[in-house]
């Protein structure tokens, strides 16, 4: 309920975003405050974001944003793609978020990018409308940004691929229907030629979900470790070329750490708006909180640095969608927003005193869902020499 | 039949309004502007007569600054057919009084010829409850006011107001208008397909001069205030201390 929330200054500027864009923003705010907020800390306690949700969100057309009319898409570029994040961003519930976030800009984009037509076909609409929730598994206990370095791995066998080894900490792990899952083909090549994706169903004999994964935050967000023991695939399940799976993986990275950095700028802006509004009704020696100096400042200027990141998003979903290459800005923001949402969890809990502290209060559940954001997609230090690599 | 749904463009519900320092008004300026919630009503109600098939195209028009042509997307995308912007502002802080805008609205009725004005009740900005009123004055049609249910009956609409002393039923002859309260119904969301669709759907730009009406202001603002600010309570021990309280207080 604050006056001047910044959302509603650059986040509606006609520079970045137009009719449809702010409507798009509208509609999904709508969503959050109705059909998010009011539910969720029962979700969080459940471990999951029910699927009545999902197929909801689905039936708005918000899982088709970027995928083309024929498809039951929007056909929008990456700024509707920062709208939707950075709203869902400031849901304050993290965990929803990402559920939603992984489905639509992590996991069914491997298929959209580098799967045939029959596969498009089979299975993009069922993804728009909910129907089909994805995962994405590349992670492995024993390799995370170093795609290169995983070890689960497909054999040919006939006309088939037999997958084995293990993933872990994947989104959405345990409730997914289709999972686009990354795999040695060919161990002699060199390792940026020997990785596959292949379309893995829920029920394929042998694919199992190890056990759901107990977190420190996003706990409304499903996250599982995976089993793959002889899996059989068809070869037709086989997402782009053999081989070709690094690059892949690498190209998605660049939407997947702008979403990152949007959803992250979302909540800090939530966390610093509901922060306000604490500081200005708490009182403390006979005047708010707000009236300190020391506070105030710290505040506006972290309202500075949210605001200068999600410009600096802004503009870089725009140079995108109009096909500049923007893997230095994408790596920069992935960890600048990385790191910035922490800063500001940190002190939205100093500020909120004894309660920051409390399960009950709201900001205590944003700190905690805000610490993954400097480490899942690509960790600050990955992304940093991402950045220094093009100094 | 046609339907006609004015929408006014408001400060969103959930916008904490700031007056200006001067007290001449509410600051507006980069301020989240929605349609207003009444309004919102009226188009649902209208999309739904025609998805009954109790009208065939329905029609929104919002009279004010550029900027509310997003107001009539929105209604676009919520369902409506088509949309008529009348342009009768430039700055933003400069609202369009009642009795202008129901002229306005005579004269676009006069041309559009709808079988029914589905408006809402009031805008949430300055409270006024006026201009369904005064247009049904204007136009000599019948007015419901407050509607809680609507049922269109052949050359009657069947219209439930919510009225102080709970709810009345009345029969109204067509044309009317009828202006509709909270209760009505819940406005659907623009899914994101109709959002794109809307872009597609015809928005006409006129000007208050095209219609002849002089916008200028017969109200004078004196002076904008905030309300004053809630004390703190106290908690009493009994009834005795209560009324004691309120003695002291002055209330009884």
């Amino acid at each position: 309920m604050t006056a001047f929330s910044s959302f509603d200054n650059a986040g509606r500027s006609p520079l970045f975003f137009d009719d449809t864009l702010r409507m798009l923003r509208d509609q999904v705010r709508r969503f959050v405050e109705t059909e998010i907020k009011p539910h969720a800390d029962a979700w969080e306690e459940e471990g999951r974001t029910p699927r009545a949700l999902l197929r909801k969100m689905g039936e708005l057309g918000f899982f088709g944003i970027r995928y083309p009319e024929e498809l039951g898409g929007a056909a929008l570029d990456q700024r509707a793609t920062v709208v939707w994040a950075e709203e869902l961003g400031r849901s304050t519930y993290s965990g929803v978020a990402i559920t939603a976030l992984v489905h639509t800009d992590m996991a069914s984009v491997h298929i959209f990018n580098a799967g045939n037509e029959a596969q498009k076909v089979e299975w993009i609409p069922r993804c728009i409308s909910g129907e089909a929730i994805s995962a994405v598994a590349v992670t492995e206990p024993g390799a995370g940004s170093d795609v290169k370095g995983i070890s689960t791995r497909a054999r040919r066998e006939g006309g088939d691929w037999v997958l084995n080894g293990a993933k872990m900490f994947i989104t959405n792990g345990v409730h997914a229907d289709v999972y686009c899952v990354a795999a040695k083909t060919d161990p002699e090549a060199r390792p940026s030629q020997s990785v596959t994706m292949f379309l893995v169903e829920k029920d394929t004999p042998g694919f199992t979900v190890s056990r759901a994964l107990d977190k420190h935050g996003w706990r409304s967000s499903d996250t599982a470790e995976l089993s793959f023991s002889d899996v059989r695939v068809p070869d037709a399940n086989v997402l782009g070329s053999a081989g070709g799976g690094f690059y892949e993986i690498m190209k998605n990275f660049q939407n997947e750490r702008l979403v990152i950095g949007a959803m992250a700028m979302g909540e800090a802006q939530a966390a610093l708006d509901l922060t306000l509004d604490y500081l200005r009704e708490r009182r403390a020696f006979g005047a708010p909180l707000w009236d300190k100096q020391a506070i105030r400042q710290r505040l506006a200027m972290l309202s500075a640095r949210v605001e200068a990141c999600r410009q600096m998003i802004y503009a870089t979903a725009a140079r995108a969608a109009a096909g500049e290459d923007v893997v230095r800005e994408v790596s920069m923001i992935k960890a600048l927003a990385g790191e910035l949402v922490n800063e500001v969890m940190y002190d939205c809990v100093q500020f909120h005193g004894g309660m920051g502290f409390m399960r009950e209060s709201t900001i205590e559940r944003m700190s905690r869902d805000a610490r993954v954001q400097s480490i899942g997609g690509g960790a600050t230090e990955v992304m940093l020499e991402e950045v220094a690599k093009r100094m | 039949m046609k339907v006609l749904v004015p929408v006014k463009r408001v400060i969103d519900y959930n916008v904490k309004v700031r007056v200006k320092a001067d007290g001449s008004g509410v600051d507006l300026a980069n301020v989240k502007m929605s349609m207003n919630p009444f309004d919102e009503i009226a188009v649902e109600e209208a999309i739904r007569l025609k998805e009954k098939g109790a009208a065939e195209e329905v029609v929104a028009v919002s009279i004010g600054v550029k900027q509310a042509q997003e107001t009539l997307r929105t209604a676009l995308a919520m369902g409506a057919d088509r949309a008529i912007l009348v342009v009768a502002a430039d700055d933003v802080h400069q609202d369009i009084e009642p009795l202008a805008v129901a002229k306005i609205l005579k004269a676009v009725i006069d041309e559009e010829q709808p079988g029914l004005v589905i408006a809402g009740k009031q805008a949430i900005d300055n409270d006024m409850n006026a201009t369904g009123q005064m247009l049904s004055a204007l136009l000599g049609w019948s007015q419901a006011t407050f509607a809680s249910e609507l049922d269109i009956d052949g050359d009657h609409a069947k219209v439930t107001r919510e009225v102080d002393g709970g709810l009345q039923t009345i029969k109204v002859k067509m044309p009317c208008v009828v202006t509709v309260d909270l209760r009505l119904n819940e406005p659907r969301y623009a899914s994101l397909p109709n959002i794109m669709k809307a872009k597609k759907k015809p928005l006409d730009e006129k000007t208050a001069e095209d219609y002849g009406v002089d916008v200028s202001p017969r109200l004078e603002v004196v002076k904008t205030a905030e309300p004053a600010e809630r004390a703190a309570g106290i908690k009493v021990a009994d009834v005795d201390e209560l009324i004691a309280k309120l003695k002291e207080a002055g209330a009884i």
